[in-house]
């Protein structure tokens, strides 16, 4: 076990006003020159992930803000990984990113997004990840996810709606309630 | 904690199942490089970045600190983002409804990347504690909010500081989702005189530890195995 000097800082809530300080084009200000959007820019097959955040009534998470981390289409990260953030819609909770369908960045395991949660109500960001369904079979042999039972493993995978096009909602709690993790 | 019946919205937005502990990859290990980007002359100064005319209103700070990780190394080029309440508490926010006027030179926005010893510094107004709604009307204590991006993603911190000496601090039940008294304390600002502009600003200093490569899921294992 690594035992560091320093203690790290703890988290607090991002709380609901989030928005002044990481986007402030979504409260009607100026946005800050080079601030992360929704969109992430590269080369390679465009797609549109998006969903929404469910808290453990059902109720959409409206103040969220979300963060997507990933590989490239080539599968590099560093210098080459993808980054992008959206605010859920005011009304509707609704996030969207538009970014590439990421390569492998694991040896022969399947490929996925990394995905930040962000909001009033979460002491510490929950991180999840996004898989896609082509790769169903390879999500179940992943390593990294094999200890999860079959349920819990299909909450990490995105609905197709169309070509290029996935649908990823976060449930917070519930039966369905997805698989965060501790990395 | 997650859950933290204290506090309200976490009793329907804290998971309920534990964290599923992974070993970090490459991806987690990398991150976006956001400190290379260019950043306004004020984007750090929020007393005059959304200024209409005047300074902003209340009591002129200094915040600066170094971010480090817990190796005691500095972490260069991290990019630090923070959003405040205004003097009176209120939040130049389209939802914050607190009935505390607005300051028409102040937006609560700001932003800069720590040098090459991790250093970092903001000039803006110590904000107001407010009401909200918990357990009827519950107030925060003064506060600023900060998002830190480290070198990998795995390092990402959101957080919130808070001033020496504020009675609200051992009040709050945000702050009091810390189960800890001791990593509470590393969230409050230290007065610095020494720091202080004289007869301009006051300085509150305040280092930001983010973790490193996490291996504490793995500690029955033999050291470098």
């Amino acid at each position: 076990m690594m035992i560091g000097k320093l203690q790290e800082t703890p988290s607090q809530t991002a709380g609901p006003y989030v928005h002044i300080g990481t986007a402030p084009q979504s409260i009607g200000r100026p946005p800050l020159t080079g601030q992360p959007g929704p969109r992430a820019e590269a080369e390679g097959e465009r797609i549109i992930i998006e969903g929404t955040v469910f808290d453990g009534a059902g109720a959409p998470l409206r103040d969220a803000m979300l963060e997507i981390w990933q590989a490239d289409s080539a599968g590099r990260v560093g210098a080459e990984g993808l980054f992008a953030r959206c605010l859920a819609d005011f009304d509707t909770g609704r996030y969207r990113f538009e970014t590439v369908r990421p390569g492998p960045h694991r040896e022969g395991q399947p490929a996925h997004v990394a995905l930040l949660i962000f909001a009033r109500g979460i002491n510490l960001h929950l991180h999840t990840r996004i898989h896609f369904p082509e790769e169903r079979e390879r999500v179940a042999a992943d390593p990294d996810l094999r200890r999860l039972e079959p349920e819990a493993r299909e909450t990490l995978i995105a609905t197709q709606e169309a070509a290029g096009h996935y649908r990823f909602d976060v449930h917070l709690q519930g039966a369905n309630e997805t698989v965060f993790f501790d990395i | 904690m997650p859950l933290s019946p204290g506090y309200k919205s976490t009793v329907l937005r804290a998971p309920l199942r534990p964290l599923h502990a992974v070993e970090q990859s490459a991806l987690e290990r990398s991150g976006p490089a956001l400190g290379n980007t260019a950043l306004g002359p004020l984007d750090h100064d929020l007393i005059r970045n959304a200024a209409q005319g005047g300074d902003a209103l209340g009591e002129r700070i200094y915040v600066f600190g170094q971010v480090l990780d817990e190796n005691a190394r500095p972490v260069p080029n991290a990019l630090i983002e923070i959003w405040q309440a205004n003097a009176a508490g209120r939040y130049a926010h389209v939802k914050d409804g607190y009935l505390a006027p607005l300051d028409p030179n102040f937006s609560g926005c700001g932003r800069c990347v720590s040098d090459g010893e991790g250093r970092y510094l903001f000039r803006t107004i110590k904000p107001g504690p407010y009401p909200w709604p918990n357990n009827g009307s519950d107030w925060r204590p003064a506060h600023i909010h900060l998002s830190i991006f480290g070198e990998a993603f795995a390092q990402r911190l959101v957080t919130q500081l808070y001033f020496e000496g504020d009675p609200l601090i051992p009040l709050c039940p945000i702050v009091n989702t810390i189960p800890d008294p001791a990593a509470i304390d590393r969230l409050v600002a230290r007065l610095d005189m020494r720091n202080q502009e004289p007869f301009d600003c006051l300085a509150y200093r305040f280092d930001i530890v983010l973790r490193g490569r996490r291996q504490t899921h793995f500690e029955t294992r033999p050291e470098g195995a």
